[in-house]
């Protein structure tokens, strides 16, 4: 692992670590206001360390939350489009055929589609709650996960190991599970590493325009948005958000890159 | 060609038949009906009101319905807009939604395919390396959290530009909205360019050019600039798809009245078929572009034709 991928992975684990730990050593909750002190900025007094909002709440509270929630949409959002994509790509590979064609087609369909609007759609139509959010978030993302996994069992189905198996009597289910599974963990975690950015992007989007996270649970979209309002007032209601979201998105995205190397070149020794 | 262009017709129609029943399907699958409210209305109100908005009807059967209404370009009614049918919303705001995606796309187009090929020609030297981070984090980083974060600089504390949309007029107003929507554009065609520019570069007939004694400049221009546009040309429809999404997140933060802006106050107040609309409308638009991009593809490499 190379030295950004080093570097990524501390600030990420840094940054859960004090989101975690964060909003349980400060002395104030994230939905208390305070309305003597209202845009108060970025100040150790008091342990407003990034300042207070237009409603007095802490920021520092706030922002961590925000993080929390960040990183848990990309862990749930990611599992759930794990789940599908690998699913869906091992059957497609592995039965092969019609079956196969069909499957990729219709990913190649959703693949072309502006799928935030659909998300948005079922936002409109449902109640929205974080369960719903995160999974629909899994939802859209798979498409990619599908694809590398119909490609890498399609050659592992061809394999002598499986044939092997095959001629044995093993059953489709068993061979699937047994010996065409654990050869795609890698690329798997590959493409989680490259599905979490996603994920976090597609969360902050919807916060962003008032559809993902409700008041007075927050995220970093959420935050930026409030941020945007205040922002000739107390710019640091901007810039702190914005440049934590900014920097979480680009280290998953060199996280993955990295990732992705290092998988790449042990597959070509 | 002709027999090319048909297929690609007829492949793009049930794409586009699971696409609007995909959506539909997502609206009416949903728990409570668009006229329930605090207030509650008698039964036979409520009845009535079902009726007429054939609600008491079986799901295809509204399906069809659906469809037969919307071959004729009609959307049905707006819910929280008396008055106006989500076809004539979507005719007002469109034109300027319009407007500012395709100066970003050529702007983006532009940029984004003379700075590949500048990294591509001067690979790993420092020119390249400016390239490639500045398109790392352009791809990165969303447009909700560049917009604001060049609006403060340029806006509010420089003041150089206008921050808003209304009480301005003239050219640069438009200049941070399409700015902001192409700079993603810019980084991901940069980056294809790059990629497919170097693979170009480094193919038999670009050498046999150089060996007759093509300069350098002409090579590009006539032999390797063709072939490297393909990927950039498959790019294209996803970039309608992107900058559909970043002109919702732009109109927003600069109160520009498009259709990004239906879309989302649409979506707030729960306006099922507006927002039904609207998606549908969007779909259409970017299914209709990648057809394009297919037939031109077809066009400019013969390969994809006899496939």
């Amino acid at each position: 692992m190379n030295r950004t991928v080093r570097v990524c992975g501390g600030i990420l684990l840094v940054l859960a670590a004090v989101a975690i730990a964060g909003p349980w050593l400060s002395p104030h909750g994230y939905a208390d206001t305070n309305f003597d002190r209202l845009l108060l900025a970025p100040t150790f007094a008091d342990q407003h360390f990034f300042g207070t909002d237009d409603l007095g709440r802490d920021l520092f509270v706030r922002t961590m939350l925000g993080i929390r929630v960040t990183l848990l949409v990309a862990i749930v959002a990611s599992f759930v489009s794990l789940v599908i994509g690998v699913a869906w790509g091992a059957v497609a590979g592995f039965v092969g055929g019609r079956v196969d064609a069909m499957m990729m087609r219709l990913v190649d369909t959703l693949y072309a589609l502006p799928f935030i609007f659909f998300v948005i759609l079922l936002m409109v139509a449902f109640e929205r709650n974080f369960l719903l959010i995160f999974i629909a978030i899994g939802a859209v993302n798979w498409l990619d996960m599908a694809r590398i996994v119909r490609g890498q069992t399609l050659s592992l189905r061809e394999r002598e190991f499986v044939a092997a198996a095959r001629l044995l009597g093993v059953s489709t289910p068993r061979i699937v599970l047994r010996h065409i599974a654990p050869n795609l963990i890698g690329i798997v975690i590959v493409y989680v590493t490259l599905t979490i950015p996603q994920a976090i992007l597609v969360e902050s989007f919807l916060s962003f325009l008032g559809l993902g996270i409700q008041e007075p649970e927050t995220s970093l979209g959420s935050l930026v948005d409030a941020g945007v309002n205040q922002m000739e007032a107390a710019s640091w209601m901007l810039l702190i958000p914005a440049i934590l979201l900014a920097l979480i998105l680009l280290c998953f995205n060199f996280l993955g890159d990295g990732v992705r190397d290092f998988f790449d070149a042990r597959q070509s020794r | 060609m002709l027999r090319y262009t048909l297929l690609r017709i007829a492949g793009a129609i049930p794409t586009l038949l699971i696409v609007i029943a995909l959506a539909f399907l997502m609206v009416h699958a949903a728990p409570g009906g668009p006229f329930d409210d605090e207030r509650v209305l008698p039964a036979d109100v409520e009845a009535n009101i079902a009726k007429a908005y054939h609600l008491d009807e079986p799901l295809p059967q509204q399906f069809v319905r659906y469809l037969g209404k919307l071959l004729q370009g009609d959307l049905g009614p707006s819910y929280r807009y008396r008055d106006y049918t989500v076809a004539e919303l979507i005719g007002a705001a469109f034109p300027l939604s319009l407007k500012l995606g395709a100066m970003a796309m050529g702007l983006a187009l532009v940029l984004g395919v003379a700075a590949g090929t500048a990294a591509a020609l001067n690979r790993n030297t420092a020119l390249d390396r400016v390239v490639m981070a500045f398109a790392m984090t352009g791809i990165s980083i969303p447009v909700f959290v560049i917009a604001p974060l060049l609006v403060l600089l340029l806006a509010v504390k420089l003041q150089w530009l206008p921050a808003g949309w209304s009480g301005t007029s003239g050219a640069t107003r438009y200049l941070l909205p399409v700015v902001t929507l192409a700079l993603p554009q810019i980084a991901y065609i940069a980056r294809l360019t790059r990629a497919s520019m170097i693979d170009v570069l480094g193919q038999d007939f670009i050498r046999t050019a150089r060996a007759q004694g093509l300069g350098g400049a002409t090579v590009i221009r006539l032999h390797a600039l063709k072939p490297a546009m393909l990927p950039v040309l498959s790019y294209l429809g996803p970039a309608v798809a992107a900058i559909l999404t970043g002109s919702v997140v732009v109109e927003e933060i600069f109160g520009i009245p498009g259709l990004g802006q239906f879309f989302v106050r649409g979506a707030l107040n729960r306006d099922y078929t507006l927002v039904l609309g609207i998606v549908v409308f969007y779909a259409t638009l970017v299914v209709a572009f990648n057809l394009v991009v297919d037939v031109l593809y077809g066009v400019i490499d013969p390969r994809v034709r006899y496939r």
